[in-house]
C-alpha cells in the first residue's frame, strides 16, 4: 500500500475507531474491571481487588441451593427461550404465507409487519398495559359481561405477551428474507423423485430456510434476555428479569461491582448461547 | 388425502396470518382510539375529545422532551452517518492488519443487549466526568454532569455500527471496476469518492441515516442510563408518566410518536423504491 493510500485509510478508520474505542470498548472493559473491585457506599467503586461480587452472585442463601439472583438469571433465559419458540411457531408459517403471495400483496404484508418494527417500543408496551390493566380493556369487557375480573397485569403471562409482541417482527423479517429467495422448483424436483410433503419440508425447505430461522432466533433471543422495559411496565417490578436487577444495582442499590459481575456473567452466558445456535446451524448445513 | 391436507394447510396458514396481524395491531388501534376518549378512567368510553392533545401541547415538559429528542436524534445521526460511512468504506475497500477483529468489534454494539451498554456507559461517564471535575476543581454549577451531551455520545456509539452495516451492503452491491476505471483515468481518492462512490452508495447512506435517526428517537434504555438533569427525551418523559399512572394523555403522546414512526417508514420506503429504480 502506498503511503498516500495508508493515510487515506487512517483518515477513514480513525474517527470511528476512536469513538468506538472510547465509548464502547473502554466502557465494556471498565465493567469487567469493576466486577473485581470493592463496593463504595453511595455508588462507584474502591480500587481494591475483591471477589465479593462474584461470591454474592453464586453463593446460596437461606438454605436454598439457588439464590434469588441465579433464579432471575434462570428465569430470563427461560422466558427468552419461550418467547423465541412462540415467535418461531407463529412467525414461520406467517413468513411462509407472505412469501407465497403475489409481489404486491407480499409487499403490503411486509409493510404491515414493519410498522410495529419501526414503532417506538415503549409505546407498544404501554399499549398492552392499557389492555391488561385491572381496569383495562379486557377486564372492562369481562365486567360488562358480568364475569369476574382476572389478574393479568404484573403476572408472568403479561410479561411474556409483551415480550412476544415486541419480538415477532424481528422473527418474521429474516424468515421472510430467506423464504423469498427459495427456489420452488426444488420442491417440484423433490416431489418428482417421490418425496411426500413432509419429506420435502424437512429435507429441502427447512434446511434451506435455516439461516433465516437462526438469524430470527438470535434477533429475538438476545434483546429479550436483557429486557428492562417490558418486565418494568407489564411486570410492575414484581416479576423481575436480568435488566431489572442490573438497573437496580446501578440505581437504587448502588452496588456497582455486583451489577458489573451480573453484566459480565450475563455476557458470557449469552456468548455461549450464540455459539450454540451457530453450531446448530453449521451441523444442519453439513 | 393429499388434497384435503393442502386445503387444511392453507386454512391454517391464513388463520395464523389473521391472528398474527390482529395481535400486532389491536394494541396500536386501541391506543390511538383511546387517545380521543373523554373519560380519564382507563377503558370506559366517555365520548370523543381532543383535550388530551391540547393538554399535551400545553405541557412544558412534553415540549421540552420533544425538542430534546429531535436535537439528540439529528446531531447523533449526522455524526454516526459520517463516521459509519467512513468506516464502511475502509472495511470494504481496504485490506489491513486486524481487519477481521475490527469487523467483529463493529458488530458488537448491534448484538449486545442495550441494558449492558447502558450500564457500562453509566459507569464510564461517572468515572470520566468525576475525574474531569476533580482535576479542574469544578464544583456546583460548573461541574460536568451527564445530560444531553452524554446521551448524544452514547447514541453515536451504537449508531456507527448500524450505519456501517447498511452502507457496507450497498458498497458490496456495486461494480468496483467503476472506481478502478476512474482511478486509471487519473482521478485521486477524493474525486473518485465524490463523483463515483458517493452517488452510487447514497441510497445506502440515506437508509443508514434513517435507521440511525429512528433508533435514536426510539431509544429509551441507553438514554435512561446516560442522561442527567435537564436531559429528558420523549421516551424518558413517557416512561416516567407510565410509571406514575396511566392516563389518556400518554395515549395522545404515544399517538404522536406513532405518527412520527409511520412518517419515517414512508420516507424509508420512498428511498428504497428510488434505490430499486
Amino acid at each position: 500500500m502506498s503511503t498516500r493510500r495508508k493515510s487515506y485509510l487512517a483518515f477513514l478508520l480513525g474517527p470511528g475507531g476512536l469513538w468506538l474505542t472510547l465509548f464502547f470498548i473502554i466502557p465494556s472493559l471498565l465493567i469487567v474491571a469493576y466486577s473485581f473491585l470493592e463496593r463504595r457506599d453511595g455508588g462507584g467503586v474502591i480500587w481494591q481487588f475483591s471477589l465479593d461480587a462474584y461470591i454474592k452472585l453464586f453463593s446460596p442463601t437461606g438454605g436454598a441451593v439457588i439464590n434469588d439472583f441465579m433464579l432471575i438469571f434462570f428465569r430470563s433465559f427461560w422466558w427468552a427461550t419461550l418467547t423465541t419458540i412462540i415467535c418461531l411457531l407463529a412467525g414461520y408459517p406467517l413468513a411462509f404465507y407472505m412469501s407465497r403471495q403475489s409481489r404486491s400483496t407480499a409487499n403490503i404484508l411486509l409493510f404491515l409487519v414493519m410498522i410495529p418494527f419501526w414503532t417506538n417500543f415503549l409505546v407498544r408496551t404501554y399499549a398492552w398495559k392499557f389492555i391488561l390493566n385491572n381496569n383495562g380493556l379486557i377486564n372492562s369487557m369481562l365486567q360488562a359481561l358480568e364475569m369476574p375480573r382476572i389478574a393479568l397485569i404484573n403476572t408472568p403471562t403479561a410479561v411474556i405477551i409483551g415480550l412476544v409482541y415486541g419480538s415477532l417482527p424481528f422473527m418474521v423479517l429474516p424468515l421472510y428474507a430467506s423464504m423469498e429467495r427459495f427456489d420452488f422448483s426444488l420442491v417440484e424436483a423433490g416431489q418428482d423423485l417421490g418425496a411426500n410433503y413432509w419429506q420435502v419440508f424437512t429435507r429441502v425447505y427447512l434446511p434451506l430456510t435455516t439461516p433465516g430461522v437462526v438469524a430470527g432466533c438470535i434477533l429475538v433471543f438476545i434483546p429479550v434476555v436483557g429486557q428492562y422495559v417490558v418486565p418494568t411496565i407489564l411486570g410492575g417490578g414484581k416479576v423481575a428479569m436480568l435488566g431489572n436487577i442490573l438497573a437496580q444495582q446501578f440505581g437504587p442499590a448502588l452496588n456497582w461491582p455486583f451489577g458489573s459481575a451480573i453484566a459480565v456473567v450475563f455476557m458470557i452466558l449469552l456468548m455461549f448461547g450464540i455459539a450454540i445456535q451457530f453450531r446448530m446451524q453449521r451441523e444442519e448445513e453439513l | 388425502m393429499d388434497k384435503s391436507f393442502l386445503t387444511w394447510g392453507k386454512r391454517f396458514l391464513w388463520l395464523n396470518m389473521i391472528f398474527s396481524f390482529l395481535f400486532l395491531y389491536i394494541p396500536i388501534v386501541v391506543l390511538v382510539l383511546f387517545s380521543f376518549n373523554d373519560s380519564r378512567l382507563g377503558a370506559k368510553w366517555g365520548g370523543f375529545t381532543f383535550k388530551w392533545y391540547i393538554e399535551m401541547f400545553n405541557s412544558e415538559a412534553v415540549l421540552t422532551a420533544f425538542s430534546n429528542s429531535i436535537m439528540v436524534a439529528v446531531i447523533s445521526t449526522v455524526i454516526a452517518t459520517i463516521l459509519g460511512t467512513m468506516t464502511a468504506i475502509a472495511m470494504e475497500r481496504f485490506r489491513f492488519p486486524f481487519r477481521r477483529t475490527y469487523d467483529g468489534i463493529l458488530y458488537l454494539p448491534v448484538i449486545i443487549p442495550d441494558i449492558v451498554m447502558g450500564v457500562s456507559l453509566l459507569a464510564f461517564f461517572a468515572l470520566l466526568l468525576g475525574s474531569v471535575n476533580t482535576a479542574f476543581g469544578l464544583e456546583g454549577n460548573a461541574a460536568w454532569r451527564p445530560g444531553l451531551t452524554t446521551v448524544i455520545i452514547a447514541h453515536v456509539a451504537f449508531n456507527i455500527s448500524f450505519v456501517a452495516i447498511v452502507v457496507r451492503t450497498s458498497l458490496k452491491d456495486f461494480d468496483k471496476s467503476l472506481e478502478e476505471a476512474a482511478q486509471d483515468l487519473g482521478a485521486d481518492e477524493w474525486i473518485t469518492f465524490r463523483h463515483i462512490t458517493l452517488p452510487l452508495i447514497m441510497p445506502g447512506i440515506l437508509g443508514g441515516a434513517l435507521l440511525a435517526f429512528t433508533l435514536s428517537l426510539d431509544d429509551f434504555v441507553i438514554t435512561f442510563f446516560t442522561t442527567g438533569p435537564g436531559g429528558t427525551t420523549l421516551p424518558i418523559e413517557v416512561f416516567g408518566r407510565i410509571r406514575r399512572s396511566i392516563s389518556p394523555e400518554i395515549n395522545a403522546i404515544s399517538t404522536v410518536m406513532l405518527i412520527m414512526s409511520m412518517m419515517l417508514i414512508v420516507i424509508s420506503q420512498f428511498i428504497q423504491r428510488r434505490n430499486n429504480v
